[in-house]
């Protein structure tokens, strides 16, 4: 049984993590030198190595098992391509650009769902946690390629990562901490012992819940999971939480994640209402589905391949097959379908808080006071990884309004975020800005209906991304905690394997083209994203922003990141002192770069006809391939009408793409241009950029004010009113309390006293009749018997 | 002639008064003890004289034996007592020994 095979292998990816957690936890308190011990360190890379050695054999048996029939439609050049892993076995030559493959595929793409034999997805039950009524809360599991492609690629991140972490957080592996950027009250530095095992620990808590929430086989499920994740980028962000900015960032994440999340919960009460199960997939027994899943609720009408509707617009609820479901009173099940579309807003909400996208961006940045291999984790794999995720995963779902909501919100945070990025000084920032950019990106992509482009993008984006995380942190780490790329300049000499791998991770980001022959990641997912918006604005041409904004950000892109990589880099030193001291980062941080830049560089090895692309199309929905043209409606382009645009779209991403580049060689790579006096010039832009759009400051003024107008009300209230009643309780108890003292003492304790009293009196008169002489006992003897006779006598004298 | 049970029982009180006086008098430990055997002995005669009133007339005889018996273990404690008395104080009178006075 392939299912159960696969639920083995990937149960043990993600549970290892977990005992890695509790073993490392309770290890600081029982081990002898706990703070000085990198055992925690090693026992989270074994548990996350491992695991990633579980996910890569159960993404090489699911592909057995189906005999790899995905890329089958893909594969028209009769070739494997590389694995995004790295464990390339069956990646063979790669002999044809991919641009030629194009119009062959996209004729295969449309009865790729006829083609596929095998079964590819999984789903059932792994333990039943509580059923109230017809609610049943579970551990599910739902695998598809989508699962799998994960797995590996956030086992794989993390490894690295973690190997990372063991070099960078060394200096914490002291009794004694000095933190030099938090203060006591005296102006002093703090101390504090060193926690690099609880490090460790919180770093496989997150693994182990990203895990669980890529294997979760219900909504509600993701929900736990979801919050999990939540929870372990609050600790890992507010890690240093001595720094007040550090544990201020820490609540803002939390606490913005947290009005995504309310949607998420409306979202849930919806499904739940009308639909009565959290699950995905169908759990099916001997192929008699015994238990239906969400996915398949919802029918696609075979024509224009809109949700099926009744006469009054309401979505009918089906089984799977596609008949009608009916109630208890015979009428067909139905769901309506503004509620349809706010379900799907209500879980797209959640994707806004946990991807950072518009108008939640704010608490990604922030995050950035975190340990570098967190942020590396928390942009890449894991945390902001699992709003895109979600929004993939839960595609089936979305109506139109939902995904053009989608759509748009990927494109206003897009450009808001490149453009900040372009401005912004600490290196750390600029990759943070161009995480939210990217996070847009893959949004968008879904929204215009290129699910495979946007999730493409999620898997590139994570690996050259984590990449570059790396790299700052290694510059970060060689520069001893300098953060300010004015200060910088001219490291390429110093760490040239930073330098380098970072150089790959700017070209994959950019969207740059081949190197050696060989095409970036990002090349691919990126160019994938903009052919599907340039389909979608072709049909529908209201929506042109949609394609121009992503375009031009493409240029910013390149521009801020090859503006990023000079300013570090290239040129003169401009901080003499840090430059002196600089140096290039241990092996076992510069190792998980070079490691990383492999992936980051080819993973998308071979476009959309390689594994990658291959693997996460497997299991797409299936009315992607043919588009919704549904009367009145925004039309959503098939894959036919996306490949026709590829190649257009992609000369001009290339266009915009080398564009910035070079304006970035001009302004920074070069003298040529004085980029203060240009600052100078343009100061009100500036300004506005390096205020991030005011976004801070319109929230403090929206929220953060009036809620301190209202506590301060609310005080005001507590103070004068609630205390005084209170205190006026307070004291009638007091006197209460004191009359009853008084009648206490008087009256209870003297009736007890006199009874004392009296025995002890009566005891004390009668002690003197004990003489102790015994002649005289004897005489008392005598003398009573002779009385007791007398009465005795003389009371019956008969 | 048979003595009649009157002149027993005058025996038996004249036994007993005797040894109370002597209880009462005496300053002389054992002379206590020796007016408890008194006692004892007049009360013996009793139970000897009224045992033929019984039913098989040797209940009263078999009681004066165990107060016999009693009597023996009886002084063998008070003599012991009294030994010990003499070792504390070097004396057996019974007004020194008022500890127990309240």
């Amino acid at each position: 049984m392939v299912g159960e095979t696969l639920k083995f292998w990937l149960m043990i990816a993600w549970l290892l993590p977990l005992a890695g957690f509790a073993v490392e936890i309770f290890f600081g308190f029982y081990s002898k030198n706990p703070r000085g011990s990198k055992a925690a360190a090693w026992m989270a890379v074994a548990c996350i190595g491992i695991g990633f050695l579980c996910s890569a054999n159960a993404l090489r048996i699911w592909g057995n098992a189906n005999e790899w029939c995905v890329l089958e439609s893909h594969d028209t050049h009769g070739e494997h391509a590389e694995g995004e892993d790295g464990h390339g076995e069956e990646a063979h030559e790669h002999k044809a650009a991919d641009e030629n493959s194009h119009d062959e595929h996209a004729v295969s793409a449309t009865d790729h769902d006829a083609e596929k034999t095998g079964q590819t997805a999984y789903s059932g039950e792994i333990y039943r946690l509580a059923t109230f009524g017809s609610l049943t809360i579970a551990m599910d599991y739902y695998i598809d390629s989508l699962t799998l492609v994960m797995f590996t690629m956030v086992t794989f991140i993390a490894t690295c990562i973690h190997l990372f972490a063991i070099g960078y957080m060394s200096d914490e592996l002291v009794d004694d901490y000095v933190d030099h950027f938090a203060h006591t009250a005296d102006g002093k530095h703090v101390h504090r012992p060193g926690r690099f095992y609880r490090f460790f620990a919180f770093l496989s808590l997150f693994c182990f819940a990203m895990l669980g929430l890529v294997l979760a086989g219900n909504i509600f499920q993701v929900f736990i999971f979801w919050e999990l994740v939540g929870i372990c980028s609050f600790l890992l962000i507010g890690f240093y939480t001595e720094r007040k900015s550090a544990s201020n960032a820490a609540n803002k994440a939390f606490i913005m994640n947290r009005i995504g999340d309310f949607g998420f919960l409306i979202g849930l009460m919806v499904l739940w209402t009308f639909f009565g199960t959290f699950r995905f997939g169908d759990t099916a027994q001997d192929n008699v589905v015994t238990e239906q899943g969400l996915f398949s609720m919802v029918h696609r009408d075979a024509e224009s391949h809109d949700f099926m509707t009744d006469a009054d617009g309401e979505v009918l609820i089906t089984d799977p097959s596609g008949h009608v479901l009916k109630d208890e009173a015979g009428k067909a099940r139905t769901i309506p379908y503004f509620l349809l579309v706010i379900a799907g807003l209500g879980v797209f909400a959640g994707c806004v808080g946990k991807s950072a996208q518009f108008p939640l961006q704010t608490w990604l940045p922030d995050a950035m006071e975190g340990p570098t291999p967190v942020s590396a984790l928390v942009h890449s794999a894991t945390m902001v990884a699992a709003g895109v995720y979600l929004a993939g995963r839960f595609f089936p779902m979305f109506a139109h309004e939902v995904l053009l909501t989608i759509a748009y919100t990927g494109c206003i945070t897009l450009f808001i975020a490149a453009t900040i990025a372009v401005v912004a000084t600490d290196i750390k920032k600029v990759l943070a800005y161009s995480t939210i950019s990217q996070l847009g990106y893959m949004m968008l992509g879904i929204g215009v209906f290129g699910w495979a482009a946007g999730l493409f993008h999620l898997i590139t984006h994570a690996f050259f991304k984590s990449l570059m995380f790396l790299c700052s942190g290694s510059v970060i780490h060689g520069c001893h905690h300098e953060q300010e790329m004015p200060k910088m300049g001219g490291l390429l000499k110093k760490m040239p394997i930073t330098a380098l791998t970072m150089l790959i991770g700017v070209f994959a980001i950019s969207g740059f083209p081949m190197l050696f022959g060989l095409h970036f990641s990002g090349f691919h997912s990126k160019d994938a994203i903009v052919a599907s918006a340039l389909a979608f604005v072709i049909a529908n041409p209201i929506h042109y922003l949609l394609f121009v904004i992503p375009l031009l950000t493409a240029g910013i892109t390149a521009f801020y990141m090859f503006r990023l990589w000079f300013f570090t880099f290239w040129g003169a030193p401009r901080d003499q002192h840090v430059h002196d001291h600089a140096h290039e980062s241990p092996w076992i941080m510069a190792a998980p770069l070079v490691i990383l830049a492999v992936p980051a560089w080819l993973c998308a090895y071979g476009g959309e006809s390689g594994f990658l692309y291959g693997m996460l199309t497997g299991d797409e929905p299936a009315h992607l391939a043919t588009g919704v043209t549904a009367a009145g409606k925004i039309v959503l382009p098939s894959h036919h009408e996306i490949h026709q645009v590829h190649g257009d779209a992609g000369v001009l991403a290339l266009l915009a793409a080398f564009s910035g580049a070079l304006i970035a060689y001009i302004l920074y790579g070069t003298t040529l241009v004085n980029v203060e006096a240009m600052k100078k010039q343009m100061s009100i832009v500036h300004g506005f950029l390096t205020n991030k759009w005011h976004f801070d400051d319109l929230y403090d003024a929206l929220f953060m004010r009036p809620a301190h107008k209202v506590a301060a009300f609310c005080a005001w209230i507590d103070k004068t009113i609630f205390d005084t009643i209170l205190h006026g309780l307070a004291k009638a108890m007091i006197v209460i309390a004191n009359w009853d003292r008084m009648f206490d003492e008087k009256f209870v304790d003297g009736f007890v006293n006199l009874v004392g009293d009296a025995t002890q009196s009566v005891g004390s008169s009668l002690k003197v009749v004990q003489t102790g002489k015994l002649r005289q006992y004897v005489m008392f003897i005598v003398l009573g018997v002779v009385a007791l006779f007398a009465v005795v006598f003389s009371t019956f004298p008969g | 002639m048979q003595p009649d049970l009157t002149s027993y029982l005058l025996v038996g009180a004249v036994l007993f008064v005797c040894g109370v006086v002597c209880m009462a008098t005496k300053r002389n430990g054992i002379g206590v003890l020796m007016g408890v055997e008194l006692v004892l002995n007049g009360a013996n005669v009793n139970f000897v004289a009224f045992s033929k009133y019984t039913a098989l007339g040797l209940d009263g005889q078999v009681f004066s034996l165990f107060v016999i018996v009693l009597a023996a273990a009886e002084a063998a404690v008070a003599l012991a007592i009294a030994l010990n008395f003499y070792n504390n104080h070097l004396t057996i009178d019974v007004d020194r020994a008022n500890k127990l006075k309240g």
